[in-house]
């Protein structure tokens, strides 16, 4: 009797859960591009002007090379299109590195564990170029975290980042990217906060830049200790927001004021 | 080696204008800006931009520094000959690029 009764408790308290999470992300899903203005919505498009596809290109180049004191490139292990969804599925729980890692950081991985070579920088040209590559072969498909097992608990530090007020101004994620998408900051809209076009191209920092970058800006905006890249809060931080994007199409390299 | 990503149309017919886009890397420094410490950043734009088809010079430009970074530039050409199109650019420091595409003619 006991035990039906608890199942029954277990049951009801998991629905009850699951619907306070879905309330938690934005209705309807909208993609960071569709803050944008017209002309950046058509440079997005335009597979040719689209400038983050000068890293795209780059990234092909990097990923044929040989490197490293084991003289391997990426291409020789994994086949033409074999990174087709990666994108879309990190960040995920990496049995080899034993947590878990966004795309950045597990092509670092391959590049000091198979290539033997020293690990990339954040931000350098290199390992911006390759994730780009790699980010571009999902184009178009919906992005479908896992947050069960293993990436439970970062998930949940994530949402527990995403809901915590920081900085100086005392704001947390969800104080603009849930309350007040589609409203104006200064000369700004503000989007839903979604990693879609990560990494995207930033017409402000005329470069190509990583979603952890565009991140440290915001906590910059809000006069918060900007964490270091690669560290454990950015890694649930970027799960969470992951998870809440999900079914939204992977557009990278985006393109952003 | 300054890279760049060169677009045609994949068959055009002759006589017909086609156009042809650039699309370099490039930071196109202004040569105003000052870094963290102070101190100028010097300049470092990319001057030119050139395209010979058929045997002669079609298309060149010079840019400056009121450009932002990763240059974009499209142009057209009218299209008599089938083979080489080879658009080429350099910055003031003497680095330079080039990319060739194949027009192909029909009719």
């Amino acid at each position: 009797m006991s035990f039906v009764l608890l199942r029954v408790l277990r049951v009801t308290s998991f629905v009850l859960l699951a619907t306070a999470a879905e309330a938690q992300r934005p209705s309807p899903l909208k993609g960071g591009v569709e803050f944008q203005g017209d002309d950046v919505k058509t440079l997005q498009a335009d597979e040719f002007a689209n400038p983050g596809m000068l890293w795209v290109s780059k990234g092909e180049a990097y990923w044929k090379q040989p490197k490293g004191e084991a003289r391997m490139a990426c291409g020789g292990c994994h086949a033409q299109g074999a990174m087709k969804g990666v994108g879309a599925r990190y960040p995920r729980h990496d049995e080899a590195i034993g947590r878990v890692v966004n795309l950045e950081t597990r092509i670092n991985a391959c590049v000091t564990t198979k290539q033997k070579a020293p690990a990339l920088a954040w931000e350098s040209d290199e390992l911006l170029s390759l994730t780009a590559y790699v980010a571009r072969q999902s184009r178009g498909m919906p992005i479908a975290v896992s947050i069960d097992g293993k990436a439970k608990p970062v998930f949940e530090a994530g949402q527990r980042l995403y809901y915590q007020r920081i900085g100086q101004l005392h704001l947390a994620c969800t104080n603009c990217h849930d309350a007040s998408w589609g409203r104006t900051i200064l000369a700004e809209k503000i989007s839903q906060g979604h990693p879609d076009g990560w990494p995207a191209y930033r017409l402000e920092w005329q470069a190509l830049g990583s979603l952890e970058r565009r991140l440290r800006a915001c906590f910059f905006g809000v006069r918060a200790e900007m964490p270091a890249y690669g560290s454990d809060d950015f890694t649930a931080l970027e799960l969470y927001l992951a998870w809440r994007a999900q079914g939204l199409p992977v557009s990278s390299p985006g393109i952003r004021r | 080696m300054l890279l760049g990503r060169v677009q045609i149309p994949q068959s055009v017919r002759r006589g017909e204008a086609f156009e042809v886009r650039v699309l370099v890397q490039h930071p196109m420094e202004t040569g105003f800006r000052r870094d963290m410490n102070g101190r100028a950043i010097p300049l470092n734009v990319l001057d030119h931009v050139s395209c010979k088809y058929g045997g002669r010079e079609v298309f060149s430009a010079k840019l400056g520094s009121g450009i932002a970074a990763n240059p974009y530039v499209a142009f057209y050409v009218t299209a008599d000959t089938s083979g080489p199109l080879i658009v080429e650019w350099s910055d003031d420091k003497g680095e330079k690029g080039s990319f060739t595409a194949t027009v192909s003619v029909a009719g």
